[in-house]
Parts: structure tokens; C-alpha cells; sequence
């Protein structure tokens, strides 16, 4: 016992000796959170568009004026020909153009009014969609408010309430998904070196001959790393209350065990690619090439998990923060209790259990 | 020039003896590149709806079908009340919520007009949208449905249809679009960046860089050396990376071949260049990495790849100016997918190539041959 704390004590001298790497392991996360919690948001808005008014009447003007109003529709230029439309698209200034035939006003005694031509920048159909539905909408509505319309004789009115997050902001979905990444790709980045660098310095040799068992080496390199973590863990919840207004809806305690063995899930991957890996500058690449890219896009917080390809699906089912942001989601956000997370939560246990005993029996007694 | 053509001869050896670092940092990107962007498939297909109906009545069961007969929506359960509908959504099994009131028919044929209750889970923005949209758009139709049904003459008035928008530069609806690619300069930007961070400070660590400043070696002949192969291997990724994005995902090269490549080397120039300045900054590997990573994922999420930079607030959208991948993605779409010249880019261009000498330029100014 006495030997494991001797053993930590080194560890932990190990890591407040870098000042440096000690600020930025302690601030980078602050920063990151506070940047993307407050920056990201999927709402499609204040997107630049361009007008062709061919009409030039006081009903053009008054759509116009109206569609410049809207939030989520920014006037970039009034143009008076379609090649500079063209011109638009292709400089990238614009992201939606709208055609308004000659004769747009006049038609508004007529029986028909003339419907504007919209003109959507298509390489990103997710965003264009969207933009046509809002155009689409503010249009429409010009036209029932110009020339009401004979009601339908029924309506069914959708009453619609957006659950969880009404005010349809960005944190609520990524400060959980943030989260998750942050926390995974530092702590793996951290102990990805630990070991290795014993080899690369020379001290593993004397580590090897100690009479200290492999299990011990490694939970002592992890213990340091998992009480900067944890303390990490604390100040982003704290920031996430205070300045992102996204508090924990759930039990305290149910997310702080959870999140405690998806910290350990985490200094265990980075174990086991340290066990596997010659240099730092190896372990670095495969924590950060490899990792980097994978945890992000298919954690299921940029793009819905269910919308993917089969084999997508089913390859985000190892990457530990999956899990772990389903679960914040559901415990900060929803304010779900255990019953609803166990599955998750099992899962991670599992992980955590697997990349343990890996991480000790990949570590070799023996230098090459 | 002697001098500077061992010292490039020295990198490249360092750089081609380090086998696990060249094909990590090769394959890693391509293998990524050729499964990541599949992610991008935003067209909601399989929304799960809970259904609570307390009418059942034929008109309230033919407004199911309709949104059964959709295609967008998956029928993950009738539940008896909205608290049990309610759990199926917080265990994520369903994520629209429709409750269709007693007397539904009934109301609706006496008063004209009867309200529904949508519940939608609202965490993820874009998904509560669109799914909105389409339940929306279903109770539209049904409602000029029963109205038409009622009374053909008026009925077929208000059957006003919506013009049909003009969709440019993606006629096959493609979703990959999006983010191939921006995949591929994250890709690049990475294995570039890692790299050249890693670079002078490994020679710093291991004692080498002593012999460097002892030796006529200019500042300028150093940092130049470091940089080329960096150059080249980034290149070459960008490459194969171009062609999988022909042959995998169909997306051809709408502009100009030359022009993407200059636009893809001034960008990977300002690239290297913070990399070279981190790695004159840094006293140990360590250090440098983490400092990339921060940048790189910074770089990364604010972009506008992901998200678009026009929804984020005022000072973001300043700070966007200084992320040369901002432009880099904004390029690069412009080019490969809407076929923009030279003339259209200049602005991104030019901002792009300020960055990257000023980089440069102080990664050159911060390696000192004294300590």
C-alpha cells in the first residue's frame, strides 16, 4: 500500500511539474465549453439572400421589406438581372436568391396571385430545405395577408410545444455533446503518453524491475489524471449552470458516478494505445488523427445517430462518448433517472471493465 | 541552396524513417475519408412518432395513415396517455409526440375547428424543425383534403399551389455534398498540423536543434526545410482524397483543377505555418500537441462545416475572420461544387494568404538560435 502511494505521489509530481501542460489541461476545456456552448446552434438563420424584383411595385417592396424582417432572412442585395445571381451564388455571398415575376402586383386583382421563383443554393440540402420551408412560409403568408383566401372548411390546428428546450437553443443539445468530446479526447490524449514516454525516456526499465504489479503501475499513472479530470468535470457543470444556463436537471449524483466511469473508460483507451505504441509522437497521432474526427461526428450530437447508414450505426456503438452523451442528455436536459439510463450506463461499465484488463495484459513485463 | 537541399534531404529521411508516424498519418485520413462523410444524411426518414389517439374515430385513424403513409415517419407506439408518451420520448423511442383529443371528429365537423397537440423533442434544433415541418405539412393536406371532399367547387380554390423552388449546383440531391469536401480539408489540416507542431520541438527535446544553431543554417533555409514535406505529404493527401471524392461519392470538380490547388496550398501554407509557430513556442512534444488540439478543434466546430457561421452570435462570427479554415471550406465548396473562379475567391484568397504569411513569418521570428 505504502509502495502505490509512493508510486502516485511520483505520478502526480510528474504532471504538476509542467506548468504549462497543467494550464492548458485546466483552461482548454473552460475555453472550449464556453466558446461552443455559446457559438453553436443549429438554427438556420440571418441567411444572406438576394432579391430580383422584375415588378418593382408596392407589393414587391412590401415582400421584400417583409422577408428582410424576418430573422432568419438578411437582405445582401437587390439585383436586376439573373446572371447576377449567378454571380452571387458562385462568389459565395448568398444562400438564396428569390425572383419576383413582372406583374407580381397587379396579379393580386386578378384570381391568381403569381408565385415568386425561389432559387436555393443546394450543396448544403440540409440548410436549403429549411431556407425554402421559411421563404416558403413568409411568402405564402404575404399572399393570404394580400388576397385572403377562401378558408378551408376544416382546419385542424397542430398546437405545437417543443419539449425540453423551447426556446429551440444550441446549448441544450451541444453543451452535452461538447461535453463528451472534450472530456474524451483530452483524457486519451493525457495517459496516451504516460507510459510511453517511461519507454521513450528509459526510466521504464526501472519501473519493470520494481516489484510493483502491472495493475498498480497503471491505476497509479491513471489516478492523477482521472483528479484533474474530475476537477474539470466540476467546473464545466458549474459553467454549464452559471454562464450557459444549462443546469442539471437530474440527479447530481447519478451524473457524477456516471461521468466518473466514463473518465476511466477514457484514461484506459489512452492506456492501452500508450501499451501499443513506440514514441509519443505515435501515440499522440493515433489518440488525435485517429480519434479526433470519429468521436465528433459520430458521438450523435452534430448528426442524429438513426439517420445514418447501417454500418455507421453500428460502429458508433464503440466510441465511448456515444454513450456518455446520450446519457448527459437525458440526465442534465431531460432530468431522467437511472431507470431510463441503466442500458447506457451498463454499456459504459462494460467498456470501462474491457479497456481495464485489456490495458493490463497488453502491458509487457519485458522491454523489446 | 546547398545547404538548404541536405537540410530538406534530412527531413525527408527523418520523415520516411518514421514508418508507423507515415502510415498512421496516411491511411488514418483516407480510411476516415472514405466512411465519415456518410453521417451526412440529414433527410429525416425514420422520425418515431407515439400516438395517443382518445377519439378513434375514422377521421382521426385516416389522419394516421396519412402520416404513416408519409415515409418520414416510423410509428413507435399508441400509447393510453401523454405521461406514458412521454416516458417513450425521454427513453429516446420517440421523438414526435401526437395526441389526438375525445371528440376529435365529432368537433371538428360541428365547430370547424379542432386543435391537436404536437410534443416534439426539441434538444436537437434541426431535427425538431424539420419534423415539425412534416407533421405540419401532412395536417395541411388533410385538412384541404376534407375540405375538397366537402365542397368541390370552393374546395379546389384554395388548393393553391406552392411554386416549386429551383434547387442549383446539386441535381441529384445529394447529402454527402455537404460535408465531403469539408471532410477532406479537416483531414489535411490535421496531419499537416499535428505534424509541423510535433516538428521542431521533437528537435528540441531529443538535442538535435544544438547542432542546428551552432551550424550557418539561416532561419529562413530551417523553417523552409521543415515546411516542404510537410507540403507534399499534405498534397498528396488532398489528392487521393480528391479522387475518392470522385469515385466514391460522385461529387466531380465543377471549377478549376489549378485554382483548387493553389487554394488548397496557400491554406495548408497558413497551416504549417501556426504548427512551425507552436512548435518554436513549446519545450516539449506535449505541450505542442495539446495546443494544436485545442486550435485544431476550434478550427474545427467553428468553421461553419457543421454549423452554419451566420446562426452564431456577433462576436463568433468576428472571430470566424481569423480561422483560415473558414475560408478554406467556404473555397472549396465554391470551387468543387458550384464551379467559382479565381475572380469569386480572391477575397478568401487573399485573406487566406495573409494568414499564412504572417504565420510563417513569425514562426521565423520565434525560432531563435539562442537559448
Amino acid at each position: 500500500m505504502k509502495i502505490l502511494f509512493g508510486f502516485i505521489r511520483k505520478e502526480i509530481y510528474h504532471v504538476l511539474r509542467d506548468k504549462w501542460v497543467l494550464l492548458i489541461l485546466i483552461f482548454m476545456p473552460i475555453i472550449q465549453i464556453l466558446l461552443f456552448g455559446f457559438a453553436l446552434s443549429n438554427e438556420v438563420k440571418n441567411n444572406p439572400i438576394a432579391v430580383f424584383d422584375a415588378s418593382k411595385d408596392s407589393y414587391s417592396r412590401q415582400l421584400t421589406d417583409k422577408i428582410n424582417a424576418s430573422r432568419y432572412f438578411d437582405l445582401y442585395a437587390n439585383v436586376s438581372s439573373q446572371s447576377e445571381i449567378e454571380e452571387l451564388f458562385k462568389s459565395g455571398k448568398i444562400k438564396v436568391a428569390l425572383c419576383i415575376p413582372p406583374r407580381f402586383g397587379e396579379a393580386f386583382e386578378g384570381s391568381a396571385p403569381l408565385q415568386p421563383q425561389i432559387i436555393l443554393d443546394a450543396t448544403d440540402l440540409n440548410i436549403s430545405n429549411q431556407i425554402n420551408q421559411f421563404l416558403q412560409n413568409i411568402i405564402q403568408s404575404f399572399i393570404k395577408q394580400k388576397k385572403p383566401e377562401v378558408r378551408p372548411t376544416y382546419s385542424i390546428i397542430p398546437e405545437v410545444r417543443m419539449m425540453y428546450n423551447p426556446q429551440l437553443k444550441g446549448a441544450p443539445n451541444f453543451v452535452p455533446g461538447v461535453m463528451a468530446m472534450i472530456m474524451l479526447l483530452v483524457c486519451v490524449l493525457m495517459t496516451s503518453v504516460a507510459i510511453v514516454k517511461e519507454k521513450e525516456t528509459g526510466t521504464m526499465e526501472v519501473l519493470l524491475v520494481s516489484p510493483m504489479r502491472p495493475s498498480i503501475i497503471i491505476i497509479s499513472k491513471a489516478i492523477p489524471y482521472f483528479i484533474l479530470s474530475v476537477i474539470n468535470y466540476f467546473i464545466i457543470l458549474a459553467m454549464n449552470k452559471y454562464l450557459l444556463d444549462v443546469p442539471v436537471k437530474g440527479s447530481l449524483l447519478l451524473l457524477t458516478a456516471v461521468s466518473f466511469i466514463f473518465i476511466l473508460t477514457s484514461l484506459f483507451l489512452g492506456i492501452l494505445i500508450s501499451h501499443t505504441s513506440q514514441t509519443q509522437q505515435e501515440a499522440m497521432f493515433k489518440s488525435l488523427i485517429g480519434m479526433m474526427l470519429p468521436t465528433v461526428l459520430l458521438s450523435g450530437f452534430m448528426f442524429p445517430i438513426e439517420n445514418m447508414p447501417l454500418p455507421l450505426q453500428f460502429l458508433s456503438n464503440i466510441i465511448p462518448s456515444r454513450w456518455y452523451y446520450s446519457i448527459i442528455k437525458n440526465v442534465m436536459i431531460q432530468g431522467s433517472g437511472l431507470e431510463i439510463i441503466w442500458r447506457q450506463f451498463a454499456i459504459l461499465g462494460v467498456m470501462c471493465l474491457v479497456l481495464f484488463i485489456a490495458s493490463i495484459k497488453k502491458f509487457k513485463v519485458r522491454l523489446e | 541552396m546547398r545547404i538548404f537541399s541536405v537540410l530538406l534531404k534530412k527531413e525527408f529521411k527523418l520523415i520516411s524513417r518514421n514508418r508507423v508516424i507515415l502510415i498512421i498519418s496516411t491511411l488514418a485520413p483516407i480510411l476516415q475519408f472514405l466512411i465519415l462523410p456518410m453521417v451526412a444524411s440529414y433527410e429525416f426518414k425514420n422520425i418515431n412518432l407515439a400516438i395517443i389517439d382518445h377519439d378513434h374515430s375514422s377521421w382521426s385513424s385516416r389522419l394516421i395513415n396519412k402520416i404513416k403513409g408519409s415515409g418520414y415517419f416510423i410509428i413507435s407506439g399508441y400509447e393510453n396517455n401523454f405521461s406514458e408518451a412521454l416516458i417513450r420520448m425521454e427513453k429516446n423511442e420517440a421523438d414526435v409526440i401526437l395526441q389526438i383529443p375525445p371528440g376529435f371528429e365529432k368537433n371538428l365537423v360541428r365547430e370547424k375547428e379542432q386543435n391537436l397537440l404536437v410534443a416534439i423533442n426539441a434538444i436537437n434544433g434541426t431535427k425538431a424543425a424539420i419534423g415539425g415541418n412534416y407533421l405540419g405539412d401532412i395536417i395541411k393536406r388533410f385538412n384541404k383534403e376534407l375540405t375538397v371532399e366537402a365542397m368541390p367547387v370552393q374546395g379546389a380554390v384554395i388548393s393553391r399551389p406552392n411554386s416549386i423552388p429551383l434547387h442549383r449546383f446539386n441535381p441529384n440531391y445529394n447529402y454527402r455534398m455537404t460535408l465531403v469536401p469539408g471532410i477532406l480539408c479537416i483531414l489535411v489540416t490535421m496531419i499537416g498540423g499535428f505534424m509541423a507542431s510535433l516538428n521542431i520541438v521533437e528537435e528540441k527535446e531529443k538535442g538535435t536543434i544544438e547542432q542546428i544553431n551552432v551550424s550557418p543554417i539561416s532561419k529562413v533555409a530551417f523553417i523552409l526545410s521543415k515546411l516542404i514535406p510537410f507540403l507534399i505529404i499534405s498534397n498528396f493527401i488532398f489528392s487521393v482524397g480528391l479522387i475518392l471524392t470522385k469515385v466514391i461519392y460522385g461529387i466531380g470538380l465543377q471549377g478549376d483543377l489549378i485554382t483548387l490547388y493553389v487554394a488548397i496550398n496557400i491554406y495548408i501554407l497558413s497551416v504549417l505555418g501556426l504548427g512551425l509557430l507552436i512548435s518554436t513556442f513549446a519545450n516539449n512534444q506535449y505541450q505542442a500537441i495539446f495546443i494544436m488540439y485545442f486550435l485544431i478543434m476550434i478550427f474545427m466546430l467553428m468553421s461553419g462545416l457543421f454549423t452554419p457561421v451566420e446562426s452564431m452570435p456577433d462576436w463568433a462570427r468576428f472571430m470566424v475572420h481569423f480561422i483560415p479554415l473558414y475560408y478554406m471550406i467556404d473555397v472549396i465548396r465554391l470551387i468543387m461544387l458550384k464551379g467559382s473562379g479565381l475572380i469569386h475567391i480572391l477575397p478568401q484568397l487573399s485573406m487566406m494568404a495573409l494568414l499564412a504569411v504572417g504565420l510563417i513569418l513569425l514562426a521565423m521570428l520565434n525560432y531563435r538560435k539562442t537559448t
